[in-house]
């Protein structure tokens, strides 16, 4: 899966490189900011535990 | 079987020069590869999500608990002189009342904590007060209040959501908490640590731990869980009354500079 997502990219070693550094860095901001607290909603419980 | 074996050997006999030469993954190979990298991603979303929660999103509520103590205070101190009421004679603390489960009705600061510690406290023990970035230290219901005889009683997480009461254990004898209110602040002095079960809700009793004996001094515990990260025991941390600073009078020397106005 990643292999393939790689060889897909284009340019020299250090595009692909800088072009994965950007990828990861917008889906963990994604992560952080939406989907983490989304499902932190989710999976709050009742019972209050400190 | 005997198919796949035999690739696999010769595979692995392959001189390190030839193998750069890959042969094409069979329809397997790749299921199995896939799968296995969905298997590691998912782990480290897993971890991530749990460092997010635990760390990053801990400090993000910390620091907006903060401000909103912050604005507390800054609203009270706006407000006009109060009317004195019947029981705010110059010595004797005013007894808060009229507090509504889930609204903030007073802060907390402690100066071992840090020169800026200040957290707000709400009515109520509830995830609607512990789990919320304008809120996090909530008051026993059932407890008594400031300014009167017998046990007020906070709880607050340890860690995640602000992580409040984080650094509780560090307290020593001596130090002084803070609480304020929209009459004045209440100053209470660390008397000693206990570490109880979950169950022993003797610590609630209005003497902590003397269920029906009769309270005849005021006393602040503090509670959230122990150790970190576990929720097997708490950590009860008792602090008596020692003096009140009615709003008129000013803050105290201690917090004094963290009620100015903001720069």
């Amino acid at each position: 899966m990643y292999g393939f997502l790689w060889s897909k990219l284009p340019g020299p070693i250090w595009a692909r490189v800088l072009v994965s550094v950007v990828v990861v860095a917008i889906v963990l901001a994604i992560l952080v900011v939406w989907v983490f607290p989304a499902i932190d909603e989710l999976i709050v419980n009742e019972e209050v535990t400190i | 079987m005997a198919r796949a074996y035999n690739r696999r050997m010769s595979a692995a006999v392959e001189h390190p020069a030839k193998s750069r030469v890959r042969r094409p993954r069979t329809i397997a190979e790749t299921v199995r590869l896939v799968i296995g990298e969905i298997l590691i991603t998912s782990a480290v979303l897993i971890a991530l999500f749990v460092g997010w929660k635990v760390w990053f999103n801990d400090v993000v509520f910390g620091a907006s608990q903060s401000r909103a103590a912050e604005e507390l205070s800054e609203e009270w101190r706006q407000q006009p002189e109060p009317e004195p009421a019947a029981s705010t004679a110059p010595n004797k603390p005013a007894v808060l009342a009229g507090l509504v489960d889930g609204k903030a009705f007073g802060t907390i600061m402690i100066p071992r904590l840090g020169d800026d510690y200040r957290r707000p406290i709400a009515e109520g023990t509830g995830n609607n007060v512990l789990n919320t970035p304008v809120l996090g230290v909530g008051h026993y219901s059932k407890t008594q209040v400031p300014g009167q005889d017998g046990n007020i009683v906070l709880a607050s997480h340890r860690t995640a959501y602000g992580g409040a009461f984080h650094n509780i254990h560090e307290l020593r004898v001596g130090d002084h908490v803070y609480l304020e209110t929209r009459d004045g602040w209440y100053q209470y002095t660390y008397r000693n640590t206990e570490y109880v079960l979950a169950s022993q809700v003797e610590v609630l009793s209005p003497v902590p731990m003397q269920p029906g004996v009769e309270p005849t001094d005021s006393v602040l515990t503090l509670t959230t869980c122990n150790p970190f990260l576990s929720t097997a025991e708490r950590i009860i941390v008792y602090n008596v009354f020692t003096e009140w600073f009615p709003r008129s009078m000013g803050a105290p020397k201690e917090i004094a500079h963290l009620m100015k106005k903001k720069a």
